[in-house]
Formats: structure tokens, C-alpha cells, sequence
């Protein structure tokens, strides 16, 4: 086996679906490396594959009717061939997830507190009373008030943020080395989003742990990631620290993403840029570029992108972008046309 | 998108301040009752009282945490729900407690537009059927077929007009959301009240349907509430913003001054925490970031007097005693008005900008 060096290495992760439609490609191809202390944000459409990529990391594929190729090196051992006993170990001790949605995450009929005294006692060998003081400890740091009290409500007594954090809690439990928040704050309130982010970072810090958050929502990415990756049908598109997937981005989706966005940073637009058209199918992925079918840049490369899938290439340090245009060209049409159109009214 | 419509950079229009729809005094109790008699134990006072007008022609955005009277106040506006206090006025005539029949003229009026694209349109009926119900429902006369009038609406909403005899499954969301439009735009509503009509949608899908709204609203002189959690949007969208907080509303104003200037201590928060999307101003925005501690009380019984008492880091013994008017406070444009005792200032170092107690 190579020797990682990062924490979590991903290469040229596939994860495919047999349907009756054809075989879905939900993932095709992905690679990426996370060290620890850092945050990954992925974004992209919905339907690129966000959240299948994480189940696939936490190995929650099932066999029979997910194809999965590729590795996933956590610390060295990979998910991908690993026996589903061994990964299952690893789950909740070295890698925990956080939910979109708290409540179908949770068990109604057991309180809280049990829920995490199950999850803690699964991977330590304790008694019922050392895990409960280990919840309450938990829930207390989580931010949620009188946590010895709180700890024997049922999940419908907390509100929706508490929920969240009950949640957190949960994942937290064991410690994990790497955490994944998929959606974890896009069913809340702004000022509740706003306490998690801050629960996210801090406790990011005290565990020195690996975190990957998965969101549409672009604002998030940025005050949570240090590098981000741009996900469209399946695939990276682009990849880069999180100034220069926000100062220089570089592919024609990236922009579109961007333009799409009313920012309360910025004075009011007269018109949002939407990118026209729909998402891709993943049967049926288009020819060349998936994105040629709704790119206002696709005659300038010829046609290459209607038949020629581009590659991912390094167009500056740690910046990686999928496009056949040439970079000095992606630059100048970033800099002359899309960045002063997306900054007009400001 | 057709090309009447698709026209770059139009300047939104100033509207007049004729209001179209008047709201005074709007009140919304939901029972609580227990036992066999159904004996009233207690209320949700999900609206409690709020006065607003809307303007003809303008879009006027509804702001406020999860659970604060928003899809109530829309539900209760179009006349969907019947108000247990208070009056509302529609083109001129009071409209608080019509019954349905006397409700059916205004209908055609007044439409609403739900969140969901997928569970607002049934699954069984061709977009034709679902778009041109309307007309059969409100026996309305189109003069070359119902048929050739929903093809128009189609167009009219970007849809190819082909597309008559799909079913909803066939499209995607934002397709979707177009179609639920085109079948709220059949009657030629006046007021359309769209509540959350974006957030379910993809961040790509979300701005082609703001820009055919903005379009729509050009168009054909349409005036909108718009009910939303994405205050960037609302900001987008609206000429005027009012901020709900627990069944009241605690801050109204032209968009220009609440976003740049909001007076109220939870419009101030609620600013405050919308993520910026600028990696650089991460750690400036987390400083200057008031964080909201605690829960928000409970409609069945809120606090006396100010409602944002028990999370305000500016309360005083009077918050707790007498509830602050919503009124235009001192150096503010005639335009804004603010529910509170102690508004905040311009310059005000917000105590704690940190974590509010
Ligand atoms: N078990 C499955 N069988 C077949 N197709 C699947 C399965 N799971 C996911 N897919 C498909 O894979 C694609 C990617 O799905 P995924 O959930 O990863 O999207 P996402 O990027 O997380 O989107 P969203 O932002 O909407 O959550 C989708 O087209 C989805 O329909
Ligand atoms: N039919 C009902 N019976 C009892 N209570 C209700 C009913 N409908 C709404 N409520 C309550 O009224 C309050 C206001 O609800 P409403 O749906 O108007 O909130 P909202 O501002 O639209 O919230 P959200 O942003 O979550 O959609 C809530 O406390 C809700 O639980
Ligand atoms: S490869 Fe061509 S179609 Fe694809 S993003 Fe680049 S310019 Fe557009
Ligand atoms: S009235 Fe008092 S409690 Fe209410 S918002 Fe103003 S300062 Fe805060
Ligand atoms: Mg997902
Ligand atoms: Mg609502």
C-alpha cells in the first residue's frame, strides 16, 4: 500500500448505481486529500454527488446495489477494500457524520440521552452511568442549558437547533478524527445556523479533528473551509483554497454559481445570473464536458467541449480546474467579464 | 424564458402609495383544547396583531425566525384562514370574515405560491390540466380556449408550451416551481403571496425563478408579498421589509434602511448572522457577529410587554412592563418603523458583539 500523506486520501473514487434507468454514475472519478485540523467545504448542484461521496467515505454503500471503486485511505487503512466489520469499527471512533435532517436521524421513542449513551457505549467499554456523565458532558458542551436535566427528553421536546446539536453531540461522542456535516445547518433559523458554525469551528480546534462540510449554501463554505471543491455531475471541477475559489475562480460553472447568488456584502444587484438550463442526467451523462450543454463559453474551445471529457489540471498553486480553455484565457474572461458583472451595484 | 420578458438590468419601478392591501390589527389564535368538550385551554398566538400596508405594484418581503406567523400572516391575507382579530382591507373593501361565496370575486385577485413545487401540483394531472384548472374552477371565459390561454402562461413563464401534455415528474424542480406560477398567473391576480418560494430550489434554479418573478412583476404590474428565511434574497427581491418576531411585527422599512440601518435589536442580530460569503471577512465577521442565546419563547404564553425582552442584551425594567409601538423612531425616514424602547443607533457598539446574553 503507498504511504498516505494525508489523513484522508481519496483517489479516483467511482461509486455507481446499477438501475433499472441504466447505471447511475453519481460519483466518477474523484480525488481529493484532507490533512488534520483542516475543513474541506464541497458544494456544487444538487444531484452531483455530494452526499453520496460521504457515505461512501463512512463505507455506508451497500454492496449489493453500489458499485464502489477507487480508495479511500483514512490514515492508511482503505474503506474501499476493507472487510465491512473493520469499517464498521472505524465509524463513530475515527469518523462520525452529521445529518441534514436531526429528527429522522434520531430514534423518537428514545430520550437523548440514551441515544448517545448508545452510540458512546458501542465503541467503549463502560458502564451505563460513566456513558450517561460522558452525555451530559457532552450535551453541556454543545451549548444546550441544564444538560442533566435536558438529557431524559425525548427528541420532540428540543427545538429544531437543539436537535442539531444533540446530533453533533451524538457524532462527537467518540471523538472522531474526521467529521462529516453534510447539510448540517440548512434546516435552521440564521441566528441557530450562526451558534452551530461557531460549535463547528470550536470544536474543530479542541480535537484537532478533519472536517468536510457538504452545503449549497456558498456563505457557509466560506467562514467554515480552507479549501473547496466544486462538484458537478459526478465529478471535481474545480479545486482550491477558499480566497481563490471566491477572488479567481476559474471554471464557467464556479462563476455560475457565483452569479447565481444575491450577497448581502455586496450593495443590490438589478439581476441575478442564473445558469440556464437544467442539471445533467447521470444516465445519460452529455458527451465531452457534462457542463457543454449550459456553458455560455463552450464554441470557444472549438467544440473540444462537446466531445473531449477535460481533464483535471493544476492551473496555479493547490488550483485545480477541469476546462478545456485555455488558463490565460479563463483568467481574462474571469477578470474583464464575469467579476466586474458579479460586483456591478456594489 | 420568452423574449419580451427577458430583458437585462431593468431598474425595479418606483410603486405608488396607494396600498392594495391593508392589514390593521391581524390576529391569529389557534385553540388549544383538551378534554371531551373541547374546552379552550389555552391559544398559539401564532399572528398577534400586526398592521401593514402593501403598495400597488410593490414587492414587500416578510422576514423572521422558523415559527415566528409568516405562512399564517399569507394564509390569513388571502383569506385562506379566517383571522381571529382584526381587519383587512383588499382594492378598497373589507375582506376580514367574507365567506366563501362572497370571498370568490377577490380569489381571482389574490393567489399564493407554495414552497414546495412537488406536493402543490398533483402528480396525476398533465401540466395542461393543472395549469388550466383555474379557469374551469372560476368558470372564466378565454377567448380562444382554455387550451391556447394555458399554452400563453407557458410561454409566459419560460416553459415550453409543448410540454401541455407532460406530468409534473417530467420536470425538474425549478421547471416545477415555473409551472405552480403559470397556474397562479392564470386568473390575473393582483397580489400573489409567495411564501418560501425559492428555498427549496437549487441555488442555480433559485435566481432563474427570482429573475422571472422581477420579470412578471414589470410585466404585468403585479404587487407580491414574499415570505422568506434567506434574508439576501428578501433583500433582492423586496422594496420594503417587514421583520416578524414571535406574532409581531418589530421592524418595517425600505430595504435600503433596514439593511444598512436596522433598529431593532433582532433585525440587528438577524443581520448579523447571515454568513458572508467572503473567506477574508471570516474572522471580522465573527467579532462583529451578535449571537442569540436561548430559545425563542413559546406563542401559547410570550413574555409581557416586548417580546424579544428575554434575548435582548438591551432590556430594561420597561421592555418587561409596557410593549413597545411600532412607530417611525427619531432621525428615521417616515418610512421606517421600529417596535422597541431603545433602538439601536447607527454607530452603537452593539454590547457584546460577541455572544449576547
Ligand atoms: N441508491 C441509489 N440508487 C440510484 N441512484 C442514486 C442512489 N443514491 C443516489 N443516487 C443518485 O446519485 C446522484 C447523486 O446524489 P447525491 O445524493 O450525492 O446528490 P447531492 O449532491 O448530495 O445532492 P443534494 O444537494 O440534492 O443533496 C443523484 O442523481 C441521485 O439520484
Ligand atoms: N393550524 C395550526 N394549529 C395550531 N398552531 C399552528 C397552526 N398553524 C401554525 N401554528 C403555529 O403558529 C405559529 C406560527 O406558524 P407559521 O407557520 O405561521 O410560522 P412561519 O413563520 O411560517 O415559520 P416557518 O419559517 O417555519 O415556515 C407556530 O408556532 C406554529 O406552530
Ligand atoms: S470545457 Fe468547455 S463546456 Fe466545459 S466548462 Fe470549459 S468551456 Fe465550458
Ligand atoms: S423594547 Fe427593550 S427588550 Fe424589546 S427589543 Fe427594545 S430594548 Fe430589547
Ligand atoms: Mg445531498
Ligand atoms: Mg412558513
Amino acid at each position: 500500500m503507498p504511504a498516505p500523506d494525508a489523513f484522508l486520501d481519496v483517489r479516483d473514487l467511482r461509486i455507481h448505481f446499477p438501475t433499472d434507468d441504466g447505471l447511475v454514475k453519481s460519483v466518477d472519478g474523484l480525488n481529493f486529500k484532507l490533512q488534520r485540523g483542516k475543513t474541506l467545504g464541497i458544494v456544487g448542484e444538487s444531484g452531483s454527488g455530494k452526499s453520496v461521496t460521504s457515505l461512501g467515505i463512512l463505507g455506508l454503500h451497500n454492496k449489493r446495489n453500489a458499485r464502489v471503486s477507487g480508495e479511500i485511505l483514512l490514515d492508511g487503512t482503505d474503506i474501499v477494500s476493507a472487510d465491512p466489520e473493520a469499517v464498521r469499527k472505524m465509524r463513530g471512533r475515527r469518523m462520525a457524520m452529521i445529518f441534514q435532517d436531526p429528527l429522522s436521524a434520531m430514534h423518537p421513542y428514545y430520550t437523548v440521552g440514551h441515544q448517545i449513551v448508545e452510540a458512546y457505549r458501542v465503541h467503549n467499554n463502560v458502564s451505563k452511568a460513566v456513558a450517561k456523565k460522558h452525555a451530559i458532558d457532552l450535551l453541556g458542551r454543545v451549548g444546550i442549558p441544564q444538560p442533566d436535566r435536558r438529557v431524559d427528553d425525548y427528541p420532540h421536546q428540543f427545538s429544531g437547533g437543539m436537535r442539531q446539536r444533540a446530533m453533533i453531540a451524538m457524532a462527537l461522542s467518540c471523538d472522531p478524527e474526521l467529521l462529516i456535516a453534510d447539510e448540517p445547518t440548512t434546516a435552521l433559523d440564521v441566528t441557530v445556523q450562526a451558534q452551530i458554525l461557531d460549535l463547528m469551528r470550536d470544536l474543530q480546534q479542541e480535537f484537532n479533528s478533519a472536517l468536510i462540510i457538504i452545503t449549497h449554501d456558498l456563505g457557509v463554505v466560506a467562514e467554515l473551509a480552507d479549501d473547496v471543491l466544486v462538484m458537478y455531475g459526478g465529478k471535481c471541477i474545480e479545486y482550491g483554497s477558499a480566497v481563490t475559489i471566491f477572488e479567481e475562480p476559474e471554471h464557467p460553472y464556479t462563476w455560475g454559481l457565483l452569479g447565481s447568488m444575491p450577497r448581502l456584502d455586496r450593495g443590490v444587484t438589478n439581476r441575478l445570473m442564473p445558469i440556464k438550463g437544467t442539471p445533467p442526467s447521470l444516465i445519460n451523462v452529455p458527451s465531452g464536458c457534462a457542463f457543454h450543454p449550459r456553458c455560455a463559453y463552450e464554441p470557444q474551445t472549438g467544440g473540444r467541449g462537446t466531445t473531449e471529457v477535460p481533464e483535471l489540471v493544476e492551473s496555479g498553486r493547490g488550483h485545480l480546474v477541469r476546462c478545456h480553455l485555455p488558463v490565460a484565457e479563463r483568467k481574462r474572461i474571469w477578470q474583464e467579464q464575469v467579476r466586474p458583472k458579479l460586483e456591478a451595484g456594489s | 424564458m420568452t423574449e419580451s420578458i427577458a430583458r437585462e438590468g431593468v431598474a425595479t419601478q418606483t410603486p405608488s402609495k396607494e396600498a392594495l392591501l391593508s392589514v390593521q390589527g391581524l390576529q391569529k389564535h389557534f385553540p388549544i383544547t383538551k378534554g371531551l368538550f373541547k374546552r379552550q385551554v389555552a391559544a398559539v398566538k401564532a399572528v398577534d396583531g400586526i398592521d401593514f400596508d402593501v403598495y400597488k405594484g410593490e414587492t414587500l418581503g416578510l422576514v423572521g425566525e422558523s415559527g415566528c406567523g409568516k405562512s399564517t400572516t399569507g394564509r390569513l391575507i388571502t383569506r385562506l384562514s379566517e383571522p381571529t382579530g382584526g381587519r383587512i382591507t383588499f382594492d378598497g373593501s373589507d375582506i376580514s370574515h367574507l365567506g366563501t361565496g362572497a370571498m370568490r370575486p377577490y380569489r381571482r385577485d389574490m393567489q399564493m405560491i407554495f414552497q414546495d413545487p412537488f406536493s402543490s401540483l398533483n402528480p396525476r394531472h398533465t401540466v395542461g390540466a393543472i395549469v388550466g384548472a383555474p379557469f374551469h374552477i372560476q368558470g372564466v371565459k378565454t377567448e380562444h380556449g382554455v387550451k391556447r390561454a394555458v399554452q400563453d402562461l407557458l410561454k409566459l413563464v419560460g416553459l415550453n408550451p409543448e410540454h401541455y401534455n407532460r406530468y409534473p415528474h417530467e420536470f425538474s424542480g425549478g421547471q416545477r416551481q415555473r409551472i405552480g406560477i403559470a397556474r397562479t398567473l392564470a386568473l390575473k391576480p393582483k397580489l400573489i403571496v409567495a411564501d418560501e418560494p425559492v428555498s427549496a430550489l437549487d441555488v442555480s434554479i433559485q435566481a432563474q425563478v427570482v429573475n422571472l418573478l422581477e420579470d412578471l412583476q414589470e410585466e404585468l404590474g403585479l404587487t407580491y408579498v414574499v415570505i422568506a428565511h434567506d434574508l439576501s434574497v428578501v433583500r433582492h427581491i423586496s422594496d420594503r421589509v417587514a421583520v416578524m418576531y414571535l406574532g409581531k411585527i418589530v421592524e418595517v422599512a425600505d430595504r435600503e434602511s433596514l439593511y444598512s440601518n436596522p433598529r431593532h435589536p433582532y433585525t440587528v442580530a438577524l443581520m448579523s448572522a447571515v454568513p458572508v460569503p467572503n473567506p477574508r471577512r471570516r474572522e471580522s465577521n465573527q467579532r462583529e457577529r451578535v449571537l442569540l442565546t436561548g430559545d425563542v419563547p413559546s406563542p401559547i404564553d410570550p413574555p409581557s410587554g416586548c417580546r424579544f425582552r428575554t434575548r435582548c442584551w438591551k432590556a430594561q425594567e420597561i421592555c418587561a412592563t409596557t410593549e413597545p409601538p411600532l412607530v417611525v423612531r427619531e432621525g428615521d425616514s417616515p418610512d421606517h418603523a421600529t417596535a422597541c424602547h431603545f433602538p439601536v443607533a447607527d454607530n452603537e457598539e452593539v454590547a457584546g458583539r460577541s455572544k449576547a446574553a
